[in-house]
């Protein structure tokens, strides 16, 4: 359980950031909080050949709230996000959402634009950010674009990220009158992934609920009523897969469950 | 921006329990490692070397992080804490050591030095946590031995007496 050898690049810049990724593309991975990408180091399911260190960035830094979202630079730990002073006055779904990821442990070291990047279909960031209808900011040499969650999140720990670019940040949309927002999770221990995870945000005359741990990324449906015939059917929709902690009607099944849940909560959430 | 290459050693300069300490590291080296061979900081354990069993939970720049999560490299410039530096002097346990040993909170101790850098660092943030919000706290922690009943036990316990004796600050 030891990594394979690799360069170790500490940026200080993001221009420096960026010539090693323009110099190395693939070769390179990027380092933030390490609390996914060291065990993959370990476990030698990623061999990079050089690591870049991104949290000496300054630039990568802070909690702004700008255009409507809270704009989340690369640097920010989970940790910093959920002891933001304001973050459940601009976005109660993530005051929900974030303590459900892995253990105080981890959340004082992993990025929430990590666990994006990563993109595992069970993490409660990428859930989010769908459900949300956020965004990134990606940057490299070429320049700088901003990507909706919905074309980001392409498949399993997969991304639409170029491998010349990095997340800059991630912006998730404050709450907007009328929304109530409810988020829900079934694990078989605190901390564990995400056996199913339901985020549900009510509107006017509307509900979306997304879902994480089901398919090879976080799904999101948007319902005028929503009752459980509608909620089945997405249920029953969903490409969810068998593995050895569910079965894939297991999951469907939670989905139903815990969407419902989820979905009259926010309803009695609004305000 | 210096590129330090994979097959040398490069120093790596931290405090460790409020001491200015220096070793030599590849950019692979895990912090657990560096800690223990080149530190000979071996109160610090090694478990499941994947983040899942809590064993080397240490304190990086004031939170609790798990050592093999973390590469040597980038703790460089760190402030860190470990299970030796509890201890307020030699031959006198800390109030939340003490109460460890009061409830026989440990049998074979693998797991302990971890569970009590998580403890040390959340009775100083929560000094009055209710048994529910402890045991979520500890779900970051697997010990095999205990059960967990005296663990909690015990950290209740030491809450208490921290409250009583302001120590906790």
């Amino acid at each position: 359980m030891k990594p394979a050898p690799f360069d170790y690049v500490r940026a200080a810049t993001l221009a420096e950031a960026h010539d090693v990724l323009a110099a190395e593309a693939s070769d390179a991975a990027v380092l933030a909080g390490g609390q996914s990408l060291v065990p993959l180091l370990s476990m030698r399911m990623a061999r990079p050949k050089v690591l870049l260190d991104i949290m000496h960035i300054a630039e990568l830094g802070g909690i702004r709230v700008e255009n409507g979202a809270i704009r989340v630079g690369a640097c920010v730990r989970q940790a910093e996000l959920l002891a933001w002073p304001e973050l459940a006055t601009h976005q109660p779904l993530l005051a929900q959402a974030v303590p459900w990821i892995g253990h105080w442990q981890t959340r004082a070291r992993g990025t929430v634009c990590g666990s994006i990047a990563l993109a595992d279909p069970s993490a409660e960031l990428p859930l989010c950010l769908l459900a949300l209808g956020g965004e990134v900011t990606l940057s490299s040499k070429q320049g700088r674009r901003g990507m909706k969650a919905d074309e980001f999140f392409t498949g399993l720990m997969s991304t639409a990220r170029r491998d010349d670019e990095l997340i800059e940040a991630a912006s998730f949309p404050c709450r907007r009158p009328g929304e109530g927002f409810a988020f829900r999770e079934f694990a078989r221990r605190h901390g564990d992934f995400a056996i199913v995870a339901c985020a549900a945000i009510a509107m006017d005359n509307s509900v979306r609920l997304a879902v994480g741990g089901v398919a090879d990324r976080p799904i999101v449906r948007e319902f005028d009523g929503a009752g459980d015939e509608a909620l089945a059917a997405f249920a029953k929709e969903l490409d969810a897969r068998d593995d050895l902690h569910a079965t894939a009607d297991y999951r469907r099944n939670l989905v139903r469950r815990l969407g419902r849940i989820a979905i009259d909560e926010a309803r009695r959430c609004r305000v | 921006m210096p590129r330090l290459s994979a097959d040398a050693g490069h120093a790596v300069r931290l405090t460790v329990n409020g001491r200015a300490m220096e070793g030599e590291a590849e950019p692979r080296m895990l912090l657990t490692d560096f800690l223990r061979h080149k530190l000979g900081l071996t109160g610090t354990h090694v478990g499941c070397e994947h983040g899942v069993c809590g064993a080397c939970t240490i304190q990086i720049d004031g939170a609790p992080a798990r050592a093999c999560l973390t590469l040597a490299v980038q703790a460089d410039g760190a402030h860190i804490r470990t299970v030796e530096g509890l201890a307020p002097e030699p031959g006198r346990l800390s109030v939340l050591q003490e109460a460890f040993r009061r409830h026989h909170a440990l049998q074979c101790g693998f797991c302990t030095a971890g569970i009590l850098m998580s403890l040390d660092w959340y009775l100083r943030q929560t000094p009055e946590p209710s048994e529910a919000e402890l045991r979520e706290f500890l779900s970051g922690h697997i010990c095999r031995c205990t059960g967990y009943v005296p663990i909690v036990a015990a950290a209740l316990d030491a809450a208490k007496r921290l409250r009583e004796t302001g120590e906790g600050k």
